[in-house]
């Protein structure tokens, strides 16, 4: 018994030395950063223990920022990607021809580097010298004026901010979706059509429900990803995002320690705690109702 | 309201590269429901059985023919408008619905001047669910309920509406053995409670003969037979219909007629006037077998198995198709399992013979019971 717990073990070592590395050590790590005050870089040394770099932290309008364009951005988006994944997938999984190459087309964005995309989005909302970009001159045909997309209005960055996270997250979801509609057995529609149900009724009492364990996991993963949303602002809007006011809860921390106002490894790990916080809140509150409903 | 249809033809396009012949599935179907029976279609699979019950059902519509519900014309009517209740192979229950909340499904698709009160809506679902005794189990979902539990909520389900047809669709092929010889009693009984017209299909003949009033025998596509299951037992009309019919199955011998007397290999062994000269078919059921110590038909004993009321005998003949043939002899004969060689005498209602060349029924005035020694 114990010989084999032993082995048990020895089995288990190389799993519990890469995830205790790489993973828990970090996360103890930062846990410990975030309570040392006036740490300093160079010489290593704090001068005591509290909850001050919080303070600071949730005191720090970048933060503030950073946290208001990830509650916009993640509120937003994941709603609507989720919504638009589905309708699309629902047309794809209904129609016959060509819709291996109708798979192939909404499933690029998902091969093509993030840094590739915002220099596609460049195109189509910067403004240059010599053009206001694609999306301005099909403004212009509206008569609507230009807007300046990367260094306007806030709203309109959130826009295109916005615009370029669901895009981008669009073809893993419909990925998903489009497997869980494939594997609904078309015995339960040919049921429904025997007994006359509309399209709508099929859609929200059968479909719906059918691949509901599907759409709570994209939600769930959705909202991790896009409270993690980083790389996608600096594709879009440069490195320096606290000066365009776009920055988020990952780049504050990205910030706090490389950027140009960086070398404090407290803050970063304060405000990397707080968003930890938030994304475990928020997951728990998912499963929670996504249980509930899924009993009743 | 009795289902007739017409001449159905079903044919679907050619699926993959080579194929260019299109596939037909049912070719010039025509057959009666007669109102309120409970019709068995039977047949191997593949025969397009249940591509028929999707036409009449309204899932899959006819290349050619007409499908007539009493004197309606339903062909072109989609399922919601025919008026049937289908009951499919895998129940097709939705499984995040309670029972109750799966047989209130139908109703709660009426619109207009069809919709009924909740309330009468419950009272019509716990009236099929009293039907088929399920009333306890109403709150449950169906993965929670056992095979025979599940089937009778989808007939509760099917039924809810009050369709004039009922459709079932290899209703007892996914139960064990014990459940199935139960459950189509209940079908029966069921069916014979409401009074409501039903199709069912099925590939097991013994399913169909036990519970059907009439039985429509189909082999890829084509009608082979039909009629009272009895009859169609005593009187196939192909060598199809004959060897598909009956356990054990009929027993095949390559033989010919001579001289109104037909002859396995060089010893005639039945008198079949009116029979001309040729070669043969010839079928005959193990009940067909008599033994008798100077019975015209000599066999070669291999074993004999005791079954209680029956006992079986099973043998070799060199004209047999098969690799043995089978005798059910009642107990009350003697055989000794020892002897090397059994003679049997034929009962001649239980030989048939068919054409070599299309398998169809050669007749021969059967001479009457009795007159060749074989009672």
């Amino acid at each position: 018994m114990n010989r084999n717990a032993n082995k048990a073990w020895l089995y288990l070592l190389p799993a519990i030395v890469l995830l205790g590395a790489f993973l828990i050590y970090p996360l103890v790590d930062v846990l410990i950063y975030s309570v040392e005050e006036g740490y300093n870089f160079a010489s290593q040394t704090y001068t005591g223990v509290g909850g001050y770099n919080y303070l600071y932290v949730l005191h720090d309008p970048y933060f503030l920022q950073a946290l208001k364009n990830t509650f916009i951005l993640v509120i937003i988006t994941v709603p609507l990607s989720t919504g638009i994944a589905l309708v699309i997938s629902t047309g794809l999984s209904s129609i016959r021809p060509l819709r291996q190459l109708y798979q192939t087309i909404y499933f690029l964005p998902y091969v093509t580097n993030t840094l590739a995309v915002g220099l596609v989005f460049m195109i189509l909302f910067q403004r240059t010298e010599y053009t206001d970009g694609l999306v301005n001159l099909m403004l212009g045909w509206f008569g609507a004026g230009p807007v300046d997309f990367i260094n306007g209005p806030y709203w309109a960055k959130m826009f295109v901010l916005c615009f370029y996270t669901i895009w981008v997250v669009l073809p893993f979801k419909i990925l998903v979706l489009t497997s869980a509609l494939a594997s609904v057995n078309p015995d339960y529609y040919r049921a429904a059509r025997v007994d006359g149900t509309s399209r709508t009724r099929i859609f929200f009492r059968i479909t719906l429900p059918m691949i509901s364990p599907m759409l709570v996991y994209l939600v769930i993963t959705g909202f991790i990803g896009a409270f993690k949303a980083y790389g996608d602002a600096v594709a879009l809007f440069g490195t320096d995002l606290n000066a365009a006011g776009m920055n988020t809860i990952v780049g504050y921390v990205y910030d706090m320690l490389y950027g140009d106002s960086g070398g404090y490894p407290s803050y970063a790990s304060a405000a990397a705690i707080v968003l930890f916080a938030i994304v475990l809140t928020i997951t728990c509150i998912n499963l929670l109702v996504s249980r509930k409903q899924y009993r009743d | 309201m009795n289902v007739k249809l017409q001449n159905l033809t079903k044919r679907f396009p050619a699926r993959g590269k080579r194929a260019k012949q299109e596939v037909h599935a049912v070719r010039e179907l025509s057959f009666e429901v007669p109102d309120g029976m409970l019709v068995g279609l039977l047949g191997p699979s593949g025969c397009g059985k249940t591509t028929t019950l999707n036409m009449i059902c309204g899932l899959e519509t006819p290349s050619e023919g007409r499908i007539f519900f009493g004197e309606e014309d339903v062909t072109d009517l989609p399922p919601e408008l025919r008026g049937v209740g289908m009951v499919f192979q895998n129940y097709a229950l939705y499984p995040h619905l309670t029972v109750m909340q799966n047989i209130l499904f139908p109703l709660q698709n009426l619109k207009g001047a069809q919709r009924l009160s909740s309330q009468e809506m419950r009272r019509r679902a716990m009236e099929a669910a009293q039907l088929v005794q399920i009333e306890e189990l109403l709150d449950r979902r169906p993965k929670e309920l056992s095979g025979g539990q599940q089937q009778r909520v989808a007939i509760a389900r099917a039924l809810v509406k009050m369709p004039r047809v009922l459709l079932l669709d290899e209703p007892l092929s996914n139960l064990d053995a014990r459940l199935r010889l139960q459950t189509r009693e209940e079908i029966c009984k069921i069916q014979k409670k409401t009074g409501i017209t039903t199709l069912f299909v099925t590939h097991d003949q013994e399913e169909a003969m036990s519970i059907s009033d009439r039985i429509v025998v189909m082999r890829a596509g084509v009608l082979m037979q039909q009629g009272v299951p009895q009859q169609v037992y005593d009187d196939p009309a192909n060598l199809f219909v004959a060897k598909f019919l009956g356990t054990p199955p009929i027993n095949v011998f390559a033989a010919s007629v001579r001289g109104e007397r037909l002859f396995l290999g060089e010893s005639p062994v039945l008198e079949v006037p009116g029979a001309a000269d040729q070669e043969v078919w010839a079928g005959i059921r193990p009940e067909g077998l008599v033994p008798q110590a100077d019975g015209p038909m000599a066999c070669q004993l291999h074993r004999v198995e005791a079954m209680g009321r029956d006992v079986s005998i099973v043998c070799r003949h060199p004209a047999c198709q098969a690799d043995t043939l089978r005798a059910m002899i009642g107990s009350v004969h003697q055989v000794d399992p020892a002897s090397a060689e059994v003679r049997f005498a034929l009962r001649p209602e239980k030989v048939f013979l068919f054409n070599k060349e299309d398998e169809t029924r050669i007749p021969f005035a059967a001479a009457r019971k009795g007159e060749d020694g074989a009672q």
